[in-house]
């Protein structure tokens, strides 16, 4: 179906609810304008929709770590619309383009794609954090901790990462940067019973948010994967509907196995939202599109350099753009 | 595994060539793209796979597989040879300074795991070695990271050299040698603070400490599940730093790990150990050939094997052997063997390693559940030493006994009894067919094979 006929549909579908269409209308003229503008530059260089243009395309979405088979669907859709709308001038082309990559990122429910934080108002809201090893996930909290303390926030943490050597002390440091209380065990104890404490604590102490913080584990070891259902399970037995987020955090060097950690998180935790990090590299992290496209999990948060205010929440246009930077650059 | 392997992608191809007289240059060009898109869902970096695939082409066009029988096979033989080679031999050595102490520098991007691969390294070079090494904690940007190197140095009960955050890398470094020199430590490893490979001030800061302590090693410390980054992260480092080799960490995980490849074929430098678990003694040497295998799914019988004669008491597999051969095999063997084979690991992986095996008929998605074998365990622990000899005098109070004793059923006793009966019989055929050599039975081999706790 293509991507207007699909919007038509939706508008009809939704005439008596007016409020609706119009957001769709008002997110998607907003979308579709930037892209536009963007990928204008890039079908400049290019006369003729032929081969080389597709493969160049194609390289370039590779190269981003978009992942293969994304990769393939998008071109295979492209061409065929190409073809059917008669398109040889790259000029046209662009429309086509930036619709398919809106679809997707946005896919099905383009409502709930660009939200932020799940938080609780006048009440606790406990974010969960999970990942595999040297993501970021300690450092994220630092910095969130920190950006929703200055929004005036309460914040407390706990170091449910027992395991690694120096990883409760790394979560203390970040306490003591951004004054805020962190709640510990001792290296090796139980990560559910620090969690436990860490929901009673802040319960008592009416802190807004508690920021959980986990040790790192590969998605292929079983036994640690179930350490982390049980944790899940913990929060949800002290505080109905907590965790407010589970967010998974994500390294954008990593390429396809992202797409494996974010499937076997979701089932052990049911992630809530994605965290981008280290997108200050030259990695593009363009995998999050097959995640969104494949399980519906957004991206919430991205991380763009190692300053405290460098967490940001994520704009897709920016990021799709990124995506294509390097085929404007030359 | 959520990606085909290159031998399933390929199945196809083949499927379409059978039958024909001849393999066309079409049907190479078909295959060769099946091997492009397996190596670019490994994460393999893209020029990477253009260069790769323009080599395994001009050989399969020749006359290599358009003569061959079995043209699949050969591709898939071309590609592994051509990737074994591209990966280089096996090349896991450590520099020697001439004059004590050897210096290696740790490199590398952020979270790939250059602090725990520090100790791990260090345990490994006195484990193998014999070798004293100190470890230097240059990471003062990360909160917590000299905290993390002194807990590992803890564990390791090894010297380790630290500062403070206030003093620069390349003091706490020149500080560090003359402490190695003065307690005659041989190495002395340096964890650097992970940074950007286009941060330049960071890696400047790099170079000025090789400059000034001239390391015999600097390890490029890299994540296995690194996409096609890699090429640019490695490239870089290597220009700036001229590494002398890679280790890539966090291989234990379920990545294909392309990335290995891409980062061989850029910097032309060797890898040499690869993380495979958070324990400190899993640093392993580095196998290219397995490697090759793994990028295209093909499984990792090496590591299996080698895995089995690492745990696996030689004496005590020869005795069960005999039993086996003899059909006197008995529950008590029969525990023992579980034990042995739960040593190599968790099953789940062992299966992972076995080629084909996310292909065999059952085996597809099964969930070894690790509590089943418990459950075998404590069914066979619950029996007395005369049942374990002779299961025959079993009898209705007896398994129910038992069943009380494992906390089981006495349906699951009954199960249990069987299976063992049934895979007795089938030693003994196996040893029949063994000793006599009838190839018509062969096919029996295997069938209705089923190990108790699957």
């Amino acid at each position: 179906m293509s991507f207007f006929k699909k919007l038509k549909d939706k508008f009809q579908s939704n005439q008596s609810n007016e409020e609706v269409s119009y957001k769709y209308k008002e997110g998607l003229s907003k979308t579709r304008k930037s892209f536009s503008e963007k990928i204008n530059d890039l079908v400049a260089r290019y006369r003729k929709v032929d081969e080389d243009f597709f493969e160049d395309l194609e390289e370039v979405l590779i190269a981003a770590d978009v992942g293969v088979s994304t990769v393939m669907d998008l071109i295979d859709e492209l061409k065929m619309e190409v073809k059917r709308r008669n398109i040889s001038d790259s000029q046209e082309v662009k429309s086509v383009i930036s619709e398919k990559l809106v679809d997707i990122y946005y896919g099905e429910d383009e409502e709930d794609a660009a939200v932020g934080l799940n938080m609780q108002e006048n009440d606790l809201t406990v974010i969960l954090f999970v990942g595999v090893n040297g993501v970021g996930k300690t450092t994220t909290i630092g910095k969130l901790a920190h950006q929703l303390k200055s929004e005036g926030k309460k914040v407390m943490l706990t170091a449910g990462d027992t395991f690694r050597a120096g990883a409760i002390e790394q979560l203390s440091e970040w306490g003591k940067r951004v004054d805020v209380e962190v709640i510990k065990h001792s290296e090796g104890s139980d990560p559910a019973a620090v969690i436990y404490d860490g929901i009673r604590a802040a319960k008592s102490r009416q802190a807004d948010v508690l920021l959980c913080d986990t040790a790192g584990r590969l998605q292929n070891k079983v036994n640690l994967m179930n350490e982390l259902s049980k944790v899940k399970r913990v929060i949800e037995r002290e505080i109905p509907n907590a965790p407010h987020e589970v967010l998974l955090v994500l390294d954008a060097t990593t390429g396809q196995n992202a797409l494996s950690q974010a499937k076997t998180f979701s089932e052990a935790t049911n992630v809530s939202g994605i965290v981008l990090t280290k997108l200050d590299g030259t990695a593009k992290g363009g995998i999050v599109l097959a995640i969104r496209n494949e399980l519906g999990i957004p991206v919430k948060l991205v991380g763009l350099g190692e300053k405290v205010t460098d967490l940001q929440n994520f704009d897709p246009q920016a990021f799709v753009y990124g995506l294509f930077a390097d085929m404007l650059d030359d | 595994m959520a990606f085909e392997g290159l031998a399933d992608r390929l199945q196809n191809t083949i499927q379409k060539i059978k039958g024909k007289g001849k393999v066309t240059e079409q049907d190479v060009k078909e295959m060769t793209r099946e091997v492009r898109l397996a190596l670019l869902e490994a994460d393999v970096n893209f020029k990477v796979v253009k260069d790769f695939i323009k080599k395994v082409k001009e050989r399969a066009v020749g006359e290599e597989v358009m003569e061959s029988l079995t043209p699949g096979q050969q591709v898939i033989k071309i590609v592994k040879e051509e990737l074994s080679a591209l990966m280089g031999g096996d090349e896991s050595r450590i520099a020697v300074a001439d004059r004590p102490p050897t210096v290696i520098m740790m490199v590398g991007l952020q979270g790939a795991g250059k602090t725990t691969t520090t100790g791990k390294l260090a345990n490994l070079l006195r484990k193998k070695y014999n070798r004293k090494p100190l470890l230097v904690a240059a990471d003062i940007y990360r909160p917590a990271a000299i905290d993390q190197l002194e807990t590992l140095g803890k564990q390791l009960d090894m010297p380790v050299y630290s500062a403070g955050t206030d003093i620069s890398p390349v003091e706490i470094v020149n500080q560090a040698m003359a402490k190695a020199k003065e307690e005659h430590l041989d190495y002395v490893l340096i964890d650097t603070a992970g940074r950007l490979h286009i941060d330049g001030d960071l890696m400047d800061e790099l170079i000025q400490i090789k400059s000034n302590v001239k390391p015999n090693e600097i390890f490029l410390v890299v994540d296995a599940m690194t996409g096609q980054d890699a090429v640019n992260v490695a490239e870089s480092f290597n220009e700036q730093l001229d590494v002398s080799g890679v280790i890539l960490t966090k291989l234990d995980g379920d990545t294909r790990g392309g990335a290995a490849l891409s980062i061989k074929a850029v910097t032309e430098k060797p890898i040499k150990f690869a993380g495979m678990g958070e324990k400190l003694d899993q640093l392993e040497v580095f196998h290219p050939e397995r490697m090759a295998s793994r990028i295209l799914g093909m499984g990792d019988v090496l590591s299996l094997i080698e895995k089995a004669q690492e745990n696996v008491d030689e004496k005590r597999a020869k005795e069960l052997e005999e039993k086996m051969r003899s059909a006197s095999f008995t529950f008590d063997d029969f525990l023992e063997q579980m034990g042995q084979v739960r040593k190599m690991g968790p099953l789940d992986e062992l299966l992972d390693m076995i080629p084909g095996s996310n292909k065999m008929k059952g085996l597809k998605n099964v969930e070894i559940d690790e509590k089943q074998i418990s459950h075998v365990e404590a069914v066979i622990q619950s029996m007395t030493a005369e049942e374990r000899q002779d299961p025959s005098i079993m009898n209705a109070g007896r398994k129910k006994r038992i069943a009380k004793g494992s906390g089981r059923s006495v349906s699951e006793v009954n199960r249990l009894l069987k299976q063992f009966d049934e895979m007795k019989k089938m030693m003994k055929q196996m040893t029949n067919m063994q000793q006599g050599g009838k190839k018509g039975k062969k096919g029996k081999k295997g069938k209705g094979f089923n190990f108790p706790f699957m």
